[in-house]
C-alpha cells in the first residue's frame, strides 16, 4: 500500500478567553481529531491557549495577491471614515 | 509598460515589505529559501538523536524533563519550519525524501557523538547558543512564514542554553572528575560549535545574493565572531578553558582573536564521513520506514469514520 500523505490543516489558537483565535501555523493530520491533538503538542506547549480551531487548509479561499490594489486602494482617499476629519472646537473637549 | 517583476521585488525588499508566499519571487529567492529552510528543519530532527541519548540517563528527575522538554521543543521547531517549507512548493514527504536519500543536508554538528553527560551541558551551552545566535537575525528575514517560525523558534531557544548552561556550572562546581568531564565536553564541542557559521565570507558564494534579498542579515563571519566574544566570559565563570591557544583579545578591533579552524574536518564531515553520519541517517530511515503502518492506519481510521459520519448525516 502506498502512502498517502496526511492533509494539511492550518491552526487558530484563542490565547485566552476574551480573545480571537489567531492563525499561528499549520501541520499534518489524518482528521481533524488528530489535528488538534497534534496542535495541542506543538503550538500550546506553554500555556498559549485556551482553545484550538483547525481547518483544513484546502478550505481557506483568498484573494490574489495581485487584486490588492483594486481591492484595498479605493479605502485609502476616504479619510473622512476617521473622527480626525471633522473640526470641531477645543472647548468641546472630548467627543 | 514593461513591468519589471524582479525590480519591483527588490524594491519590496528594500522597504522592508515582508514577502508571502502567494506574492510573485524570483525562482532562485524561492530555492535558496527551500533549501535554508528545509535544511533548517532537517537539522532541528536529527538534532534530537544525540541528546535523545542521554534521556534515559539523566542524573536525576529535573535534568530528566528539562532534557524531554528541550528535545520536544526540537522536534516542534523542525514541525515549525517544515510547515514553512512547504509554503514554498515543495511537499513534507519530498524534504524526507530528500533527507533520507542524503540530498538534502542538516547542520554537521549533530554527526558528533555524545560521549558523556557533560555532553549536554556542553550542547546546550555552545550548539543553541551559536543557533540562537544565527537565528535571532532570522526572525526579520524577508520571507514572512520563515520569520513567524523563527519568533516561535526564537522565544523557546533561551531555555535551551541556560538548562546547558546550568549543567556545565554544576559540573563545574563539583568534584575534580566532573570538572574535568566538562572541560573533556568543552575540547570536544568547541571546534565543531565555531563551524556552525559555516564557511568563511570569502568562501561563502551565495551569502552576498541572500544579504540583499535580506534572507540573511549578518554574515558567517560577523556572527560566528559575536558568539566568540560573548561566549569567553562565559567559560571564564565556568573556570574552563576554551582549547584555541590563539585566543587574545584585541584591543585594536575590539574582538576577540582566535584560531585557523580545520576547514578539511569541517568538508569532510558534511560529505558524510563524520562520526555518525551513517547513525543518524539511519536512525532517521528506520524510523520514517517502522512507522509506515501507523501513517497506514491513521489514514484508513480517518477514512471509516468520515464515511461513518457521512452514512449517520444521511440516515437522519
Amino acid at each position: 500500500m502506498t502512502n498517502k500523505e496526511w492533509p494539511l490543516w492550518e491552526v487558530f489558537i484563542r490565547a485566552k478567553q476574551g480573545l480571537n483565535h489567531k492563525h499561528v501555523g499549520s501541520l499534518h493530520a489524518a482528521d481533524y481529531q488528530m489535528a488538534i491533538e497534534n496542535a495541542r503538542d506543538v503550538y500550546t506547549r506553554r500555556l498559549e491557549g485556551v482553545s484550538i480551531w483547525v481547518v483544513e487548509s484546502k478550505y481557506i479561499h483568498a484573494n490574489e495577491p495581485s487584486e490588492q490594489d483594486a481591492l484595498f486602494d479605493p479605502a485609502s482617499d476616504k479619510i473622512y471614515r476617521h473622527p480626525t476629519f471633522y473640526v470641531l472646537p477645543e472647548e468641546l473637549n472630548h467627543m | 509598460m514593461e513591468i519589471n517583476l524582479e525590480e519591483q521585488f527588490q524594491k519590496r525588499i528594500d522597504e522592508e515589505v515582508k514577502i508571502e508566499p502567494r506574492d510573485w519571487m524570483p525562482e532562485k529567492y524561492r530555492k535558496t529559501l527551500l533549501r535554508q529552510i528545509s535544511q533548517h528543519a532537517h537539522s532541528e530532527i536529527v538534532g534530537m538523536l544525540p541528546e535523545g541519548n542521554w534521556i534515559t540517563r539523566a542524573p536525576n528527575l529535573r535534568r530528566k524533563v528539562a532534557l524531554l522538554a528541550k528535545v520536544q521543543d526540537e522536534a516542534g521547531h523542525g514541525l515549525y519550519l517544515y510547515s514553512a517549507a512547504e509554503t514554498l512548493g515543495m511537499s513534507r514527504d519530498e524534504m524526507l525524501e530528500e533527507l533520507h536519500t542524503g540530498k538534502a543536508k542538516y547542520s554537521s554538528i549533530f554527526n558528533y557523538p555524545t560521549l558523556t553527560w557533560a555532553d549536554m551541558g556542553a550542547i546546550g551551552w555552545l550548539v543553541d547558543g551559536a543557533a540562537i545566535m544565527n537565528q535571532v537575525p532570522l526572525c526579520r528575514t524577508s520571507y514572512g512564514p520563515y520569520a513567524r517560525a523563527m519568533v516561535r523558534v526564537c522565544k523557546e531557544e533561551s531555555f535551551h542554553q541556560r538548562q546547558g548552561y546550568e549543567i556545565m556550572l554544576t559540573l563545574c562546581k563539583g568534584s575534580e572528575e566532573q570538572k574535568a568531564m566538562a572541560q573533556d565536553a568543552l575540547n570536544r564541542w568547541w571546534w565543531p560549535s565555531i563551524m556552525m557559521f559555516g564557511p568563511n565570507d570569502d568562501n561563502s558564494p551565495n551569502s552576498a545574493q541572500s544579504m540583499k534579498w535580506k534572507i540573511k542579515r549578518f554574515s558567517n563571519d560577523e556572527l560566528r565572531q559575536k558568539f566568540v566574544d560573548v561566549t569567553v566570559a562565559q567559560a571564564e565563570i565556568l573556570g574552563l578553558t576554551i582549547p584555541d591557544k590563539d585566543l587574545k583579545w584585541n584591543e585594536a578591533r575590539g574582538h576577540y582573536d582566535f584560531g585557523a579552524i580545520n576547514w578539511d574536518e569541517f568538508n569532510n564531515v558534511v560529505a558524510g564521513n563524520g562520526p555518525c553520519n551513517k547513525q543518524r541517517l539511519k536512525a532517521r530511515v528506520d524510523a520514517w520506514e517502522k512507522g509506515a503502518w501507523v501513517r497506514e492506519a491513521a489514514t484508513a481510521y480517518a477514512e471509516k469514520r468520515a464515511k461513518r459520519e457521512k452514512n449517520k448525516i444521511e440516515a437522519a
